[in-house]
């Protein structure tokens, strides 16, 4: 029974991270977008007076999309114009089943894998679940009685399907190097030391397969560069063009999640997944104590320097909005709020500063910190693929087919070829 | 507890439903798709022979049988275009050139 | 317990598969033998065959079925050019009859079987073991269906132009 509520515990702490990213990625995306273009960006909307820089645009949003109509276009399918959003959310939310986010959670005669499964199928499995994305896509933009649906619809799963090739090539050379297709012991394997002195990183071991893994997520997620099945002021909206409400939301957040999951592939196979580069697990247990005091230290840090920024932005603030505006308070409540979370770290500080940490004590500390340092990674990589939306322009469509098959196919053999050359001599060396 | 038997006459009863498929529907389109299906309740006969016999050949013969019926899927698919193309119907009766 | 799931997974298989074979539009039945391919991906991972069932849903559900989808929608069928004519009674019947004959008959050979659940080791059905079986007895068979697939796919793109 204890097995069964604890896969549940991971079930729901990794759908919950996957799906808390996301109105996170779409205040980055509204903020970097405006950032990039050299302007503002959202920052009306507020609770209260506290307008957080945006993002309550978010839950305006979901406001705004409970309460559209729900119209079904005449003459369109309906059923399968209802199925399409569904099987576009659900399907991808199963793929992070088998993303590790820590090392394994070792205290008393416990072993917990910080994994919901270890499949032994392991990426294969994700690259399954990104094949069945595509009959979200193919559905909506049929059943929709709308030739720009229809088009879009099939350009994006032509690409999709497309791009799945060069996806799994690239990942050949990954588990060449690795020895193994499950996610855990290639994020266990990349805590090694190469040549001495840099981590055994995949984007160390396999730089060529970075890019073309890279290049081929961007695609699979119908992301800029290559949107244009779906790019507004191109075709519409491609084959989400008659959703609305909470259908239309059901897309968006797909995508997003779509994003979290590339975001989540190429930090586990790439950059080492939850690894802190030169601190292994072990030595991470064994000075469990410091690193807490060096995390609570730069928290407190980092909420006295909040705090500070807040007062002056509290002073450049007040008075801007008219009379009675709650929006004036917002700089004193967020000055507050930074200014007791810096007391709360003093007050862990001075509580943590002597006491003698516990087995669990420790291994919780390396756990959080693991998960923290996957978590920033996974940021990062959701960051880029907002950044590079904005910076690139958009691939025609024959242009992206004739990347994804006569560029970077090619390319995914050589890169086959010269990693098991290299293998082959280094194994000849080492034996 | 499960036994073979469960499994074959699942695999027995796709089979035969493929069959079906393929005698009494006319459409090319279903034809094809009980063909695979067809394909698909000898792959589980296959692997459930594996598992009871306790070797891996069922597995390999699986994929094998897999990885023909995507070649062969590719193909019959791009025939069946090439036949709409050609005459404007899918339906096996209209395709008979031969005198009745 | 394990029966449970045994019989959820062949229901939804059989009336997949019965759905397919009965609808009009093909599309619908598409979709419902996409149904009934999952469900065998269930039968595969309860069968211990951990590789095959992820290559069930990669390959089958995943790509044969989603090409499919495509040429059905290609196709674009209206409902006149779907109307089938159906099968003569006498003819229907006697096809009717022989299979059901043959179903009897393969349910009396499968009796024979014996009975036993035999052990399997947890590494059964593991890509490492499919893996090294292919290299090993099965060399010759997976170099000619890696030039069958060339073949296939030199023959497709000869196929689908317009002219040669």
């Amino acid at each position: 029974m204890t097995i069964h509520l604890i896969g549940l515990g991971k079930a729901v702490f990794i759908w919950g991270l996957a799906l808390m990213c996301v109105p996170i990625l779409i205040w980055f995306e509204r903020k970097g977008a405006a950032f990039i273009q050299d302007r503002v960006g959202p920052n009306r909307a507020s609770i209260l007076g506290v307008r957080l820089a945006g993002f309550i645009h978010n839950f305006s949003d979901v406001v705004k999309l409970l309460t559209k109509e729900m119209m079904v276009p005449a003459h369109a399918n309906k059923w399968y114009f209802m199925l399409a959003p569904f099987v576009g959310i659900t399907v991808i939310l199963f793929a992070f089943a088998v993303i590790p986010w820590a090392d394994n959670f070792r205290f008393g005669g416990w072993d917990i894998p910080m994994q919901v499964t270890s499949l032994n199928g392991g990426i294969l499995f994700i690259l399954a679940i990104t094949s069945l994305e595509v009959y979200g896509v193919v559905l909506a933009g049929w059943s929709s009685n709308n030739k720009f649906s229809l088009l879009g619809g099939l350009r994006s799963s032509a690409q999709m399907v497309s791009y799945e090739v060069p996806l799994a090539l690239s990942l050949i050379g990954v588990f060449m190097v690795f020895g193994t297709v499950q996610l855990g012991e290639i994020v266990t394997g990349q805590g090694n030391l190469l040549f001495g002195f840099l981590p055994k990183w995949g984007i160390f071991v396999q730089p060529l397969g970075f890019i073309l893994f890279l290049t081929s997520v961007f695609a699979e997620t119908n992301r800029n560069p290559f949107d244009l099945p779906e790019g507004e002021s191109e075709i519409v909206a491609g084959y989400h063009t008659e959703y609305s409400g909470i259908r239309f939301a059901l897309f968006y957040v797909g995508e997003y999640v779509a994003i979290v999951l590339g975001a989540a592939m190429v930090t586990t196979l790439f950059f080492g997944g939850w690894q802190i580069p030169y601190l292994p697990t072990a030595r991470l247990i064994s000075n469990a104590p410091m690193v807490l005091k060096v995390m609570l230290i730069f928290g407190a840090i980092v909420s006295l320097a909040a705090g500070a920024a807040l007062v002056v932005y509290d002073k450049r603030l007040r008075g801007t909005w008219p009379k009675g505006d709650l929006r004036n308070q917002e700089g004193r409540i967020l000055a507050t709020v930074a200014f007791l979370m810096f007391a709360a770290h003093l007050v862990a500080i001075a509580y943590f500063w002597s006491i003698d940490m516990p087995d669990w004590g420790r291994a919780t500390v390396a756990l959080l910190a693991q998960i923290g340092a996957f978590v920033v990674k996974l940021l990062f990589f959701c960051w880029l693929f907002i950044w590079v939306r904005w910076t690139l322009p958009r691939f025609r469509y024959d242009q992206l087919m004739r990347l994804g098959w006569k560029t970077l196919l090619p390319l995914a053999f050589v890169n086959i070829l010269i990693t098991g050359l290299v293998l082959l001599l280094v194994d000849r060396a080492g034996s | 507890m499960v036994t073979i038997h469960h499994f074959m006459v699942l695999s027995a009863v796709l089979f035969f439903i493929g069959v079906f498929g393929v005698l009494f529907r006319r459409n090319l389109i279903v034809i094809f798709m009980s063909i695979e299906l067809m394909l698909n309740a000898v792959n589980l006969s296959f692997v459930t022979f594996a598992r009871y016999t306790q070797s891996m050949d069922g597995h390999v013969v699986a994929f094998f049988v897999m990885a023909l019926a995507a070649a062969e899927a590719a193909i019959g698919l791009a025939i069946l275009v090439m036949i709409f193309r050609n005459r404007a119907t899918v339906q096996a009766d209209d395709l008979s050139l031969m005198r009745d | 317990m394990e029966l449970v799931v045994f019989y959820t997974l062949a229901g939804f298989s059989v009336v997949g598969a019965l759905l397919m074979v009965t609808r009009k539009s093909p599309l619908a039945g598409a979709l419902a033998l996409v149904v009934s391919m999952a469900a065998l991906a269930g039968l595969f991972a309860m069968l211990h065959a951990e590789f095959v069932f992820i290559l069930q849903i990669l390959l089958y559900a995943g790509a044969i079925m989603v090409l499919i989808i495509f040429t059905i929608m290609l196709l674009n069928l209206s409902p006149k050019e779907l109307k089938e004519r159906p099968v003569g009674k006498v003819k229907g019947l006697i096809i009717f009859a022989a299979t059901v004959a043959g179903f009897l008959g393969f349910l009396r050979v499968l009796l024979m079987l014996p009975e036993g659940v035999p052990y399997v080791a947890p590494t059964f059905g593991n890509i490492e073991e499919v893996g090294a079986l292919m290299l090993s007895s099965y060399m010759f068979p997976f170099e000619v269906i890696s030039v069958l697939l060339l073949v296939a796919i030199v023959g497709i793109v000869v196929l689908a132009k317009k002219s040669i």
